[in-house]
């Protein structure tokens, strides 16, 4: 295996910082692929640009999805990273893992690919990277076998994900893990034969710090709150005083809905339940003092994306409670009549949020059946220009 | 012939005992230095998790590395954060200490809680990715190189979420962090006409065009391109592979600054612009280090504490960040997207 010559990548060996190019070498040294990738790569640095060609269809017997086709410019030059495609195989909830099952999946990645890996992929799926369109099968064969599936792509329901939950936080209002396995479980058929209009993504998020980036990220959000008391520890509470945190400076003053009081002679704080909003910045502050009340549950919110095609947009509140336990019927309904709804009206390459926009949420909300709350809006509308349904107005 | 639709593992098989035993019945946490968090149980459990920065492309050699530290250090388990960080989960304090020695010895580093800048979530590049605009993990190393000291302390107001994108499709998240970069294109694409009559769709290269600036070509059994109308977003080369978006002389990186998604304090932020253009400089991008550096340090000298970047620069306005920062402010900068009036000022409330 011919050694590629590397000056630029190779300054990006030095520095405290962990380098990637060191893996692709450590990589390179076993595995020709790698190494010319290596190549490639030393190439595009000279040259400021991408050697990619569009991707092409590929995939493994009974799915639609879950391989990225990626072929090279430069095959030519780089032969053995003529084909390297991308397979996508779905995490577990949280990103957790025993040693063995990691190992499982290195072991497969030597046989069949690069032994290039991203732990993990912007959805969550883990990411191997680069191989040849005759060893998909078996390598999802072998995947298979060792216990672990495809994840999405295309124009269906990317692989679900999820924030550490009740595995490792106090602040989990819903079981994330839980419901990313079972909404996972319960829609594979979508997963792995994409057949909606475009991309479409859920994120599950344990309280509001949104630690997966749910409101941003997915076309259905689901972030856990309660509909309670905050519930105080008031020792604690005297006890975060005592070691020196200026209460009222990083906690009080800064409850966004003004919601609590600080009587600092008497060490009492006050909050006003029906004020607050739920937005965690007391509770993280003061961990050991304040806890989420105990009447748990989610907040569902649609429509987030980044900015193709129509511009980014944050998702926003359709139900503003619900109570998630197993087996998470109501959730699984309203997943199903969200994605209905929008792959009977959406245009090729429109997410649901664009298909909203486009269609009004009010025609959205009737559809499906859900009553407009205040908790929907930050306003209601300012101008006059609204319609009335033919039932409403008198013939 | 393999089975299909598995699923995942169930994720119950991938907990350590201590997570097992003591699932939904965590009472506190608190940090106990930079990139060590002890989560205690209702009953007195106790769990540490050491936080390691990777690179995220990674060998399947390191990855068996930090298997055989989970089967030496943590029962045989260990996590991945939301931002590609690996976590050692420990249930016996006296690991943690020589964990953290043998971590160093490896060269990984161990940080990114609190108030300190965590790894940078981030996309493929030229090492993968068909419409890049730069390179990821090359700005990637470049920034954390620099902004190291950032990660294995906490000594900022808040935390600081940095993001990178290699094109504006945005997969790595950056529209809503506190520090983006992203990828950009400043050229309308090519259309190579032979091509395109073999493998395009013209209907949907057409209706991809959020600016309406492609209409079809019959004569040519392709499409023409609006030039004045086009803002280089690169869906119709995602849709047809006879476009091509790529321009070496004039691809580079913008800056975008104030996003969150957290909801603590205030709502969720998109970023904002505050760089359109910096060239890509490879292997260490300096002018992408110097902007982002520069940022970092003005919002660490002028941010209040417990303020996110977002938030400061809310306080303080925009016309004091570009003051504070140098940076200059153009016709870039004043939206003409799609809901450009909402950024408008509607006040004669300003600073000089």
């Amino acid at each position: 295996m011919a050694e590629h010559k590397t000056p630029l990548l190779d300054q990006l060996e030095s520095g405290p910082w962990p380098s990637f190019v060191s893996e692709i070498k450590r990589a390179a040294k076993k595995n020709a692929k790698a190494n010319d990738l290596l190549g490639q790569l030393e190439g595009s640095y000279e040259e400021k640009t991408g050697h990619w060609k569009h991707g092409g269809i590929v995939g493994v017997r009974g799915y639609g999805g879950g391989v990225i086709g990626r072929y090279s410019f430069k095959a030519e030059e780089f032969p053995n990273v003529a084909e390297f495609h991308t397979v996508r195989v779905n995490q577990p909830a949280g990103w957790f893992y025993s040693s063995e099952a990691l190992r499982k999946v290195c072991d497969i990645w030597e046989k069949h690919g690069s032994g290039l890996t991203n732990l993990h992929g912007s959805t969550g799926d883990i990411i191997l990277l680069g191989t040849d369109t005759s060893k998909l099968q078996t390598c999802f064969d072998d995947l298979s076998d060792a216990g672990f599936d495809l994840g999405g792509s295309g124009g269906g329901l990317r692989t679900p994900s999820c924030c550490v939950g009740p595995a490792r936080c106090e602040y989990a209002c819903i079981d994330t893990l839980d419901i990313t396995h079972e909404i996972t479980m319960a829609f594979q058929d979508y997963i792995h034969r994409p057949m909606w209009p475009y991309k479409f993504k859920i994120k599950v998020a344990g309280c509001a710090n949104d630690c997966v980036a749910s409101i941003a990220r997915s076309d259905f959000s689901i972030i856990g709150t309660w509909r309670d008391n905050i519930r105080v520890d008031e020792v604690e509470v005297k006890a975060y005083a005592d070691s020196g945190l200026d209460i009222f400076a990083a906690v009080v003053h800064k409850c966004p809905s003004g919601a609590m009081k600080w009587d600092k002679e008497n060490a009492k704080l006050t909050i006003k339940d029906e004020d607050c909003v739920r937005c965690m910045h007391c509770i993280n502050v003061m961990p050991k003092a304040l806890r989420p009340g105990v009447e748990k549950g989610a907040s569902i919110l649609v429509g987030g994306k980044a900015p193709v095609v129509q511009g980014a947009m944050l998702s926003w509140v359709i139900v503003p409670f619900i109570k998630l336990e197993p087996p998470y019927e109501e959730l699984k309904e309203l997943i199903t009549k969200v994605t209905e709804w929008w792959d009977e009206h959406g245009k090729s390459r429109e997410r649901v949020g664009e298909l909203i926009y486009r269609k009004g949420m009010r025609n959205f909300l009737r559809d499906l059946g859900l009553e407009p709350v205040p908790q929907m809006v930050k306003a209601p509308r300012t101008n006059p220009y609204w319609f009335w349904w033919p039932e409403e107005v008198n013939k | 012939m393999a089975r299909t639709d598995i699923g995942p593992p169930h994720y119950s098989t991938m907990l350590p005992p201590v997570i097992k035993e003591n699932y939904g019945q965590w009472k506190y946490h608190e940090i106990v230095k930079p990139g060590v968090l002890k989560h205690v149980a209702e009953n007195g459990a106790e769990l540490y998790s050491v936080r390691v920065g990777s690179p995220r492309l990674v060998s399947i050699d390191f990855i068996r590395e930090l298997a055989d530290l989970a089967d030496k250090y943590c029962e045989g388990y260990l996590r991945f954060t939301s931002r590609n960080n690996v976590e050692f989960l420990l249930a016996d304090k006296s690991k943690v200490e020589p964990l953290m020695a043998e971590l160093k010895e490896k060269g990984l580093p161990v940080g990114g809680t609190g108030n300190s800048i965590s790894n940078i979530v981030h996309t493929q590049g030229w090492v993968h990715c068909h419409t890049p605009a730069t390179d990821a993990s090359g700005i990637v190393k470049a920034v954390m190189d620099d902004l190291y000291d950032h990660f294995v302390e906490m000594k900022l107001p808040a935390k600081l979420r940095l993001a990178l994108a290699c094109c504006i499709n945005m997969c790595g998240a950056v529209h809503c962090s506190d520090i983006a970069i992203c990828g950009i294109h400043r050229v309308p694409p090519t259309v190579n006409h032979e091509l395109f009559a073999k493998v395009s769709e013209t209907p949907s290269v057409v209706a991809c065009c959020p600016t309406f600036a492609i209409k079809p070509n019959p004569k040519e059994k392709s499409i023409t391109i609006n030039e004045d109308r086009c803002m280089y977003c690169g869906n119709c080369y995602t849709m047809s592979p006879a476009v091509n978006i790529m321009n070496p002389a004039n691809d580079g990186v913008a800056i975008f600054v104030g996003g969150k998604v957290s909801n603590a304090r205030t709502a969720p932020m998109f970023s904002k612009l505050v760089i359109p253009y910096l060239p890509n400089n490879p292997p260490r991008w300096p002018e992408v280090t110097e902007a982002i550096r520069k940022i970092v340090e003005v919002y660490a000298a002028n941010a209040r504490k417990g303020e996110r970047l977002s938030e400061w620069v809310e306080r303080v306005g925009w016309e004091t960040f570009f003051k504070l920062t140098g940076f200059p402010f153009t016709d870039k900068h004043i939206d003409d997207f799609t809901l450009a009036p909402t950024t408008f000022r509607t006040t004669t409330n300003f600073k000089w």
